[in-house]
């Protein structure tokens, strides 16, 4: 009936993992409670769960990875702390095989739910906006796919409470995960939960490419977009083009677990490295999905907060597009070591050297606009240049292990660890900070608390040197990545001084938590009541903070980059005399509701619960098909409630025609 | 509900709704002939591989066979999916040639990669496996 | 929506809006300052819109496919002393199953050209000869795996096999897929005649049936005829 599935699943032997499980239920009941106790069910259903407006969906996205965040970097610590005390004769308090689940699920929480949820989240909120447009192109797919996400993440989650999970880190290569050598639901949690978060990624990247594509403002041709639109475009491009690999990667892997087959098994003609292949033919260019809008971001911050156009635009847009080709062309660099000779490892080497170049170009760009600039240091700015410096270094370490022999000596050291942590916090981390902090006000009506920014923006600058400089250090000593344990005396005092930076990033999110918190209370003192609170350049800052449902009463005619810094040079207000009405989607449960249903079915396939997998997967497709029947999917905002929403913001002409 | 739209604003010459479909009816001839003209020249395409494959032809080689799936790909593509360079199908044309270019780099990417790998790894074993 | 209509009293509730278009005109001509700079009319164009998101999605769906071609041409060799493409492809038989799904993407195109003259009789019936070929077509891959299995041919007896039923299967439950998606189309044209909204689906459903037998090229080359020759 329940297939493997038995109360023994509950690890109650495990203390460590007891104690979070309990957190995570004490959590989960305060707030549910909390709901409960407000009365607020309904609200959360009607103007949040069933919300097709994109604004609420990033927001939704942003708050996941904030909550991801908490739990990846508790692995984080738990890491650290494991590697501090476990030198020679002392084991550290983590076994071995606990251990190996802590970094399996750090890597792929912070990538697949912490990292790609909040960028996502963030061009959700910005993009139509920026665009001069109302909506995506497909609101209903759009909030299929954050919930496809949150049940992902909720799976996740799961494993730490019933069962375990994967222990073959945040790739799961075979052989290690197959059946033979990972028999339990571990690699099938991890499975999945990639599974369905990768469809619900897939679908956004169709999203915002027709959005993007098809529904901007008249008048803003492609070389009149905002930069962080063309990354964004450049990384959707991207998301289309390469999660199909990773579904087939771990779609052959389910059929090899699953059904016997043998893709990737050491018998019977199956090719391990087939697995590696494909895994990083995907994975490259994941890492550029993360990156590229972190780019666009830094672009909008550094333009805006010099009080100048941005440098170089075409440069800027070529590069991206550069980018985005060729991280197609540079996989093989991940696994340099696996034997397939001179050539294939010349020809990759070069290539991945060559991506450093357009890169390199952005990186003059941003430091020409701010040459001559009147750069305002607030603290966008404050993560903007932190990343410009860390960001250089990390990707000059990469460069450097893109030499196929230097790579002999340094691949899965802590070289490479500190490498690619260098790229992804300095870059992908210090960008969404960045952004988080520079859209916040648009998305919520007031600003975040300046000091306490500040302050977190230091602590992570500062943590992060002091917890990963150390491992370019162990790397070079010959120190393996993953390591429960070690013997080598000279390491232990580096590996305590990155267990400092650690806690030393933690208090950075401390106090980033608590500027969410103080931020709130002291929202009325900080409210953006202009629209406009950093003196923008782009069209997002052109409605009021936050925009109404609709963004924009009357779509506005481009006539240049920059198009609301040019609408202010031209002082033209975006106050309408004549408005229309306006047509949009209803909100819909149906996401929710499909996403509710093949968590229930991918739940049920970890645990060989097969009637439940089939009935979720076809209740699932009910739900869609009756919605693809439903007629009454959307409404018009008539005119009137248009113009009095207008003069509620104080956007509405009042002299009459 | 975006035809009532246009319908109500009153703009019906500027709202070409019905894009695939109102092609069909204004070149119905041109149409009904793309798609037979496709149709036997697809036909010609796939009888001339098998039959030279089943009649064990010298010239039924791999590369003659690539040769004439890429032309009858391109014959789908051109006369029933009706990709040109127009106006209409400057994306949908944008989005094949790179996704092509992207299919090109994972098929042949990973037969240079498995098959290097496989000469240098596994030594001794059956040659001529990667064909 | 007609509501917009009585909301606003007639045709009547739009000449302010065309008023208040010359007026900014006017003004821009007197080179002041333009307090508006808005477009007179915006209606995106959904139907277009639809159909570029699908073609998008399908793309994607090419790529899904170049990985599992891709595996197939690593692995296509890997026999493990079982059976190989000599032993198992009969081509003729193929051949016939091709032949099938060709024509079906033929009188999908009619059907299309049906859906452009708004005859629904002529509709209906390309669509129903095209879901009885691919139905055909179907049928004929699940007799040729059932065949294979009971020789001993299973997906689990090597790499060569798991990737060719992989590959193969990937296709036809596609193919399965897009025979689901033409009933329910076929029952909505029955119900609700040609609206918009149906239109749409149905154009995004015959490109989704040609792109099915684009792949359908690739495979039998790649598996079935390189195979054999």
């Amino acid at each position: 009936m329940l297939g493997k599935l038995t109360l023994s699943a509950i690890p109650y032997q495990n203390p460590i993992v007891m104690g979070a499980v309990a957190f995570m239920v004490v959590v989960t009941i305060a707030v549910l409670g909390t709901v409960t106790l407000l009365g607020k069910w309904k609200y959360l259903w009607t103007q949040w769960l069933t919300s097709v407006d994109h604004k609420k969906i990033g927001a939704m996205y942003i708050i996941l990875a904030g909550v991801m965040l908490l739990r990846g970097f508790a692995d984080a610590m738990m890491m650290r702390a494991q590697q501090a005390l476990a030198y020679g004769g002392h084991a550290g308090y983590l076994p071995p095989e606990h251990f190996d689940q802590v970094f399996s699920a750090h890597g792929t929480i912070m990538i697949f739910f912490m990292a790609m949820p909040f960028m996502i989240g963030l061009m959700n909120c910005v993009l139509p906006l920026q665009i001069g447009a109302r909506d995506v192109a497909f609101p209903f797919l759009n909030s299929l796919s954050l919930w496809l996400t949150v049940a992902g993440a909720i799976l996740v989650n799961l494993s730490l409470a019933i069962g375990d999970f994967s222990r073959a880190g945040w790739l799961a290569y075979p052989p290690l995960s197959e059946l033979r050598f990972s028999p339990g639901v571990g690699v099938d949690y991890y499975i999945w939960a990639l599974q369905i978060s990768g469809m619900g990624t897939t679908l956004s990247g169709v999203n915002f490419i027709a959005t993007i594509l098809r529904m901007r403002a008249p008048g803003m041709k492609l070389m009149r977009m905002p930069v962080f639109t063309w990354t964004a475009l450049c990384t959707n491009i991207l998301i289309v083009a390469a999660f199909p690999v990773l579904t087939v990667s771990l779609a052959l892997l389910t059929l090899d677990r699953y059904l016997g087959m043998h893709f990737f098994t050491n018998t019977l003609g199956g090719d391990p490295m087939m697995y590696v292949n494909l895994i990083w033919i995907w994975g490259h260019p994941e890492v550029y999905i993360l990156i590229l809008p972190a780019f666009g971001i830094f672009s909008e911050i550094i333009a805006t907060f010099s009080g100048k156009r941005l440098f170089g635009y075409t440069s800027m847009v070529l590069a991206t597009m550069a980018i985005a080709l060729l991280s197609f062309l540079v996989w093989l660099h991940h696994f340099f070591t696996m034997g397939s000779g001179a050539d294939v490892n010349a020809f990759f080497g070069i290539t991945t050297m060559v991506i450093a170049v357009p890169t390199g170009v952005k990186i003059f760009n941003w430091l020409f606009t701010m040459y001559r600039g009147r750069v305002r240091l607030e603290s966008p700015v404050l993560w903007t240049v932190g990343f410009m410096i860390t960001f250089v270094i990390g990707g000059m370490s990469g460069v450097l292990m893109a030499v196929p022999p230097a790579d002999f000596v340094l691949h899965n050291s802590l070289f490479l660890v500190a490498h690619f942590h260098n790229v992804i916090i300095g870059g992908v981390v210090f960008g969404a900070m960045a952004g988080l902090t520079y859209w916040f006000p648009k998305v919520f009506g007031f600003r975040l608390n300046e000091t306490l920014g500040k302050a977190a923006f230091w602590c992570w600058l500062v943590g992060f040197y002091v917890a990963f400089m150390p491992l370019y250090v162990l790397g070079l000593m010959g120190a393996t990545r993953r390591m429960d344990h070690y013997d080598n005396p000279a390491w232990r005092p580096l590996f305590v001084i990155a267990a400092i930076g650690a806690v030393i990033i933690f208090c950075g999110i401390a106090l980033q938590v608590a500027q969410v918190v103080v931020s709130i209370a002291q929202r009325e003192r900080a409210r953006d009541l202009t629209g406009d609170p950093w003196q923008g350049r782009t069209l997002e800052w052109a409605t009021s903070s936050p925009p109404p449902a609709y963004n924009f009463a009357r779509i506005p005619v481009v006539r240049d980059r920059d198009a609301f810094w040019d609408m202010k040079q031209r002082s033209v207000e975006m106050k309408a005399a004549v408005y229309r009405p306006i047509h949009m989607p209803r909100n819909t449960g149906t996401g929710f509701v499909m996403a509710v249903f093949l968590g229930l079915a991918a739940f049920a396939m970890i645990w060989h619960i097969w009637w439940l997998a089939i009935g979720g997967v076809a209740a699932a497709m009910v739900a869609l098909v009756h919605h693809a029947f439903d007629d009454d999917r959307d409404y018009y905002v008539e005119a009137e409630e248009v113009r009095r929403t207008e003069v509620l913001r104080g956007r509405a002409q009042l002299r009459s025609v | 509900m975006s035809a009532a739209n246009e319908a109500i604003v009153g703009h019906a010459p500027h709202a070409p709704v019905h894009g695939r479909a109102q092609g069909g009816a204004h070149g119905a001839h041109g149409s009904r002939r793309s798609y037979v003209i496709g149709f036997l020249l697809a036909v010609a395409l796939t009888i001339v591989p098998f039959g030279l494959v089943m009649s064990h032809s010298p010239v039924g080689t791999p590369l003659i066979i690539a040769v004439f799936a890429l032309a009858q790909i391109g014959v789908h593509v051109v006369y029933f999916l009706h990709v040109d360079s127009s106006e209409e199908q400057r994306w949908n044309l944008t989005a094949l040639l790179f996704t092509a270019i992207v299919v090109c780099i994972i098929l042949g990417g990973s037969i240079w990669i498995m098959h290097n790998l496989y000469i240098n790894m596994m030594p001794g074993t059956m040659p001529g496996s990667m064909g | 929506m007609s509501t917009r209509l009585t909301a606003h009293g007639g045709a009547l509730a739009f000449e302010p809006g065309y008023a208040d278009d010359a007026a900014d005109a006017l003004r821009n001509l007197r080179g002041a300052p333009a307090a508006i700079d808005f477009e007179p009319e915006h209606h995106p164009d959904s139907a277009a819109i639809a159909q570029l998101g699908f073609w998008i999605y399908l793309m994607s769906d090419c790529l899904l496919f170049a990985g599992l071609f891709a595996t197939y041409s690593v692995l296509h060799a890997r026999t493990a002393g079982g059976p190989t493409p000599h032993g198992l492809f009969d081509l003729p038989y193929v051949l016939a199953e091709t032949v099938f799904l060709l024509v079906s993407s033929f009188t999908c195109g009619l059907a299309t050209l049906a859906i452009g003259r708004r005859s629904r009789g002529a509709t209906l019936g390309w669509l129903a000869v095209t879901f009885v070929l691919g139905l055909t077509f179907v049928g004929m891959e699940l007799h040729e795996f059932a065949h294979m299995l009971a020789a001993g041919a299973g997906p689990n007896r090597s790499a060569f096999l798991s990737s060719f039923f992989t590959l193969v299967a990937t296709h036809g439950l596609h193919v399965t897929c897009g025979l689901i998606w033409m009933a329910i189309m076929m029952v909505l044209v029955v119900k609700k005649g040609f609206t918009p909204s149906t239109e749409t689906r149905l154009a995004c459903l015959s490109l989704f049936w040609h792109f099915l037998d684009i792949i359908w090229v690739g495979v039998f080359s790649l598996v079935y005829l390189f195979g054999v020759s």
